[in-house]
């Protein structure tokens, strides 16, 4: 369980965060989402103690940050990767931590196991890769089997394996009851990841929802159409009043329209249609909702 | 804490008593300063250099030269092996933010004046334990080496010098004036051989104390050579009353008397220095100030 409220932060002149409040609750995972440079990853540090607010406050299961007896017990964080000396080992690195709060010896393998780097636990940091850095990064937050966790881009320099990889620990994690909160820039991995949303931009807070309402409040929404017939529907919907995008594979993108709209116009003049497919553009919602945070906040 | 209906259970942490406390953060600074390979190479090396340099310094000498202060001479090297231990007690401080291991320290014990004083403890404890060694070594090697070649102590060139700086030498050190080399058991002897170890370690320490000021390596480097090679250069360039009372202040001037023995002052400064163990407290003390302001800045400024 984590409290934001009220949180701000300000480098120089520069707002980062801009009075945010939000709950991110145990049991599922609530993602993160901001175009870069929107303040997650200054919000997740002051979750965790490193940054301190201008103003606001932040507690975890109740507490603050610092007050935690066992922080490594109670949260575990990945906010850079490869943040480690690169003259240290894998192994070394998860030891200093796990002596720090008196946690077993043995559990630092276990968790080199689980991320799949037991193999080159001895080698050096410093000749890992971004995504094998990532991996130590969340080997390091499991250190301490704590039931909050945070994963700043947790995606960022995997390969497709190790996306799905992050993408079924997070809801594992968040099926044994723990608090999951990830952040991406990414709306579309979020949406395969998250079932909570928080959007920031420009440092404050635009939407506190679920992926499905997010998802579903889309204005954006745009239909897909196979025809053999495909020049006289596309001037048939322009006509109409439709926007009508040819596809490289064949298919239309009609936006202006809803799907039963171009059905029935493509029945009305006799043609036939082979597909026809509502889609949401989770990109474009995103875009649209944060677009609008930055008008808003040149306007002010 | 609430649990939604149809969510699973809520995950509950192990509870365990106790804090990560001080004890945990120094086993924590213990492994981190052995698990980087350079930690123990620069050790190594900072004793082979220095001992090689006290050896090069006694080894050098003619016969017809007189020792004035054997003991000093063999440990003149102290002043190479303080840049090292410069270097090494920044980087324990500075590697952390340069590498971004910080974040994870302070994750990890995130009352940061503990995460400071175990560092303080932990690079401490080793900086005292190997200057010491470095010091009774580097003495050793260079009594066998004066005393190998018969180096000729002078109680009246010793007496000479002393009068044309003003001071008088103490009636218990005449004695050592008359040998080339020294031993242990000597007056002032032993307590300069220590001195100079405490000297290496204390200066570490204010080395660290820099670095967390300053977070950056270069710069926290160039702040120390600048505190203990180019300040005492500055104030050489002072008028000689003013350079006089304002040298006894420097550290390097501090580590000159520590590691001399009593009574025969080394150079125009030293001879109006502190007394050893006085120069030491005002050399812990600044080490106190700088670590006390490096304590500050670290709780007050973002990770």
């Amino acid at each position: 369980m984590i409290e934001v409220r009220g949180l701000s932060k300000r480098f120089g002149n520069v707002v980062a965060v801009d009075d945010l409040s939000f709950d991110v609750g145990p049991g599922t995972v609530t993602g993160f989402l901001g175009p870069n440079g929107s303040g997650k990853s200054t919000t997740m540090r002051m979750i965790m103690g490193l940054d301190l607010p201008a103003s606001g406050s932040v507690t975890v299961l109740g507490r603050r940050y610092h007050d935690l007896p066992w922080p490594l017990r109670e949260v575990g964080g990945l906010l850079e990767a490869k943040a480690i000396h690169p003259g240290r080992s894998a192994r070394a690195h998860l030891l200093t931590l796990a002596r720090s709060n008196a946690i077993a010896r043995p559990r630092v393998d276990e968790v080199l196991e689980l991320v799949g780097l037991s193999a080159v636990a001895g080698k050096r940091v410093g000749k890992f890769s971004l995504g094998m850095g990532q991996r130590l990064g969340i080997a390091a937050a499991l250190l301490g089997d704590p039931g909050v966790l945070l994963f700043d881009e947790p995606v960022n320099g995997l390969d497709p394996e190790g996306i799905r990889w992050v993408r079924t620990l997070c809801k594992k994690l968040a099926g044994e009851g723990r608090t999951v909160f990830v952040s991406s820039h990414l709306m579309a991995e979020m949406a395969l990841t998250a079932d909570h949303l928080v959007v920031i931009g420009k440092g404050k807070l635009i939407a506190e929802t679920t992926v499905a309402d997010f998802v579903a409040r889309s204005s954006h929404k745009s239909v897909k159409v196979r025809t053999p017939a495909l020049h006289q529907l596309s001037d048939a919907l322009t006509n109409a009043g439709g926007t009508v995008i040819a596809d490289p594979d064949g298919s239309l993108t009609v936006t202006g329209m809803s799907a039963p709209e171009v059905g029935d116009l493509a029945a009305s003049i006799g043609l036939a249609v082979h597909e026809l497919t509502p889609v949401a553009s989770l990109e474009d919602a995103f875009m649209e909702l944060t677009d609008e945070a930055v008008e808003f906040r040149g306007g002010s | 804490m609430t649990v939604v209906a149809g969510m699973p259970a809520s995950f509950e942490a192990a509870q365990i008593p106790g804090r990560a406390g001080l004890r945990r953060a120094m086993a924590a600074e213990w492994t981190k300063l052995w698990s980087v390979r350079s930690t123990m190479w620069t050790l190594v090396a900072t004793v082979v250099a220095v001992v090689g340099l006290c050896a090069l310094g006694t080894g050098t000498i003619s016969a017809s030269e007189i020792i004035d202060d054997p003991t000093r001479r063999s440990l003149i090297g102290i002043f190479l092996g303080q840049l090292i231990f410069g270097v090494l007690g920044v980087l324990v401080m500075s590697a952390e933010y340069g590498t971004g291991t910080i974040r994870a320290t302070l994750s990890a014990v995130p009352r940061r004046p503990v995460v400071l004083t175990a560092k303080v403890v932990v690079f401490g404890a080793v900086a005292v334990v190997v200057s010491e060694i470095l010091a009774f070594s580097a003495f050793a090697v260079g009594q066998a080496i004066l005393s190998a070649k018969h180096a000729v102590g002078s109680k009246a060139a010793a007496a000479q010098r002393a009068q044309q700086l003003g001071v008088k030498i103490p009636h218990n050190i005449q004695a050592v004036l008359s040998t080339g080399s020294a031993s242990l058991g000597q007056p002032g002897v032993l307590r300069a051989v220590v001195g100079a170890g405490l000297y290496l370690a204390v200066l570490g320490l204010l080395a660290l104390g820099l670095a967390t000021i300053i977070r950056h390596t270069a710069g926290a480097i160039s702040a120390f050579v600048g505190v203990v090679l180019v300040l005492p250069l500055i104030v050489q360039a002072l008028p000689t009353s003013l350079s006089n009372a304002v040298a006894r202040y420097l550290p390097a001037n501090i580590g000159l008397v520590m590691f001399s023995t009593n009574g025969v002052p080394a150079s125009r400064e030293v001879a109006y220095a502190f007394s050893p163990w006085a120069g030491f407290a005002l050399l812990a003390l600044y080490t106190v100030v700088i670590l006390g302001i490096g304590c500050l800045v670290l709780v007050r400024r973002d990770a």
